[in-house]
């Protein structure tokens, strides 16, 4: 191990569901202030990578470490893990029946125990930095997909997790949408946020992650900085799923 | 996706009175309402008994002389759903919340809240009631009041908590995963996403079979009746073996209708509110 801790440390993680391997002994190292990008064909093990992260799915084999920490031993107390690692999800998963606001103080108020008002400050705050001031008494079905994305966003910010999962946030919206979420994904990473994201934009991954991992059935295949994968792919599973993507014209 | 669920909520407001834009059309609605009223009381009042009946069902006086008395007992009725309902809106929420309960070590408790509910839905109410209002002050427990009106708010309690169970079951059911997900991924408990999240989320949807169950059961309040307590229809009873004549049942009907046909209305405005607060394109 380097005398440097990593934010996040994945050993030989196994994932089934059933009798489909999901994920096949997955190693990834993410270190303080990294933005990690997952690429790879849709069933490749993406998502189920994030849910493992946040011990949302347990894993059947490997270890799990978060700053050093082993958060997959069996007497790991789940709820202080997910308090410390923040997930945003594709299909966003508000809950319809609370405000805005109330979305985001849910677990600052009950997890964290803040005051309320202290809470209402703080997400106001947060709601402010993003651009949706405005709409912190609306419900999350009165937005557009793009404004419910980066509430979803700010909920799990408001936890200041020290460690964000996003998983194929942008893959629900319209193409005209995109940009707003990305961009705050964008100032997210410049404020050095430790993040894995999974993700089928291919020049956001360019542009904004210091490290892209393919995965291909439920391994990663490759890995490196954004510019090598992209260009210099040295697996043919590798260059195969990129010429897929170029020939869609997503890169 | 917004505009498919406009035009939806729009067919669903308009299935009872169909398409009454234009004039022309609420013309025709009244015209059509009014000729067939008229033809049934026609039909009705020229029927060869029909003398006989309203004598013994429509008696204005007596229905005068009764009203009061019915009313008063109504009052027990009242009572006795509304405590009722009160106890059985916990207590059924307890046992949905028992099934859903995961793990192998909370196998039996799950398995208590199946039976259970299999065996209250299977029985009867009036037999539920008669076996606990004559059987239950037997056996002298100390410290349980034995009156037959304890006994038989409790017999209703018990059986509508099991038909309500499974309301609230299906509802929670009802509610994606991903709202569970959501919520444990921000470190909030199981107890917590289910207080927070999900039964909220449950309760909402199934507002009217909620509602459909308070008005069975404000109907079967007058079975505990059967074991002693004088309530509306009871008082009825005895109003009518008084005078040989059936007015006082039409009363006590009218009481019922009453008050359950505003409780639905209330319902029905609140569910409409509740949906134009929380969907897109609604008043502010």
């Amino acid at each position: 191990m380097s005398a440097k801790v990593s934010a996040l440390r994945l050993d030989g993680v196994y994932k089934s569901f059933g009798s489909a391997e999901v994920l096949r002994g997955v190693d990834l190292d993410v270190g303080e202030h990294e933005v990690v990008c997952l690429i790879g064909a849709s069933g490749s093990g993406k998502s189920t990578l994030l849910r493992c992260i946040n011990l949302l799915e347990r894993i059947d084999a490997g270890r799990i470490f978060l700053h050093g920490e082993e958060i997959t031993r069996r007497n790991a107390d789940v709820n202080t893990v997910r308090r410390r690692v923040g997930i945003v999800f594709q299909a966003f998963n508000l809950f319809p029946h609370m405000t805005v606001l109330r979305n985001v103080t849910l677990a600052t108020t009950r997890v964290l125990h803040k005051p309320r008002a202290e809470a209402e400050a703080d997400a106001t705050a947060l709601l402010e930095r993003f651009g949706l001031a405005d709409k912190r008494a609306e419900y999350p079905d009165r937005l557009s997909g793009g404004q419910q994305q980066r509430v979803a966003i700010v909920r799990a910010l408001a936890m200041q997790p020290e460690l964000m999962l996003l998983d194929e946030v942008t893959s629900a919206l319209d193409p005209e949408l995109v940009a707003e979420v990305l961009s705050v994904i964008r100032e997210l990473a410049d404020a050095g946020m430790t993040m894995v994201i999974a993700t089928h934009e291919m020049s956001f991954a360019r542009d904004t992650a210091n490290r892209v991992c393919f995965l291909d059935a439920g391994r990663i295949l490759e890995q490196g900085p954004a510019e090598e994968i992209f260009t210099r792919p040295r697996e043919p599973r590798t260059q195969q799923f990129l010429e897929r993507i170029i020939a869609a014209g997503r890169l | 996706m917004s505009v498919g669920a406009e035009t939806g909520r729009g067919d669903r407001r308009s299935r009872i009175l169909g398409d009454l834009r234009g004039a022309r059309n609420i013309g025709i609605a009244l015209t059509s309402t009014v000729v067939f009223f008229a033809i049934v009381a026609v039909v009705i009042v020229n029927s060869a008994g029909w003398p006989e009946v309203r004598k013994a069902f429509f008696d204005r006086t007596l229905f005068g002389n009764s009203f009061p008395e019915v009313g008063h007992a109504f009052l027990l009725n009242i009572r006795i759903f509304c405590i009722a309902e009160a106890l059985i809106l916990v207590f059924a929420l307890a046992l949905a919340v028992l099934r859903g309960l995961p793990g192998p070590v909370l196998f039996p408790f799950r398995l208590l809240a199946v039976l259970y509910t299999d065996l209250f839905r299977g029985i009867p109410t009036i037999l539920v009631i008669y076996i606990l209002g004559f059987g239950a002050p037997a056996l002298q427990l100390s410290g349980v009041p034995s009156s037959p009106l304890f006994w038989g708010v409790t017999a209703l309690v018990l059986v509508y908590s099991a038909y309500v169970a499974e309301v609230y079951r299906a509802g929670i059911e009802s509610v994606h995963p991903s709202q569970e997900a959501a919520s444990r991924s921000l470190g909030l408990s199981r107890a917590q996403t289910l207080r927070y999240v999900i039964v909220p989320q449950a309760v909402r949807r199934v507002i009217p079979p909620l509602l459909n169950d308070f008005i069975g059961l404000q109907k079967d309040s007058a079975l505990v009746a059967l074991i002693g307590p004088i309530e509306a229809f009871r008082q009825s009873q005895i109003d009518v073996a008084a005078t040989f004549n059936y007015t006082p049942y039409m009363a006590t009907a009218l009481l019922f209708i009453l008050l359950t046909i505003p409780l639905a209305r209330l319902t029905d405005w609140l569910i409409a509110r509740d949906r134009r607060r929380q969907s897109a394109g609604g008043p502010r």
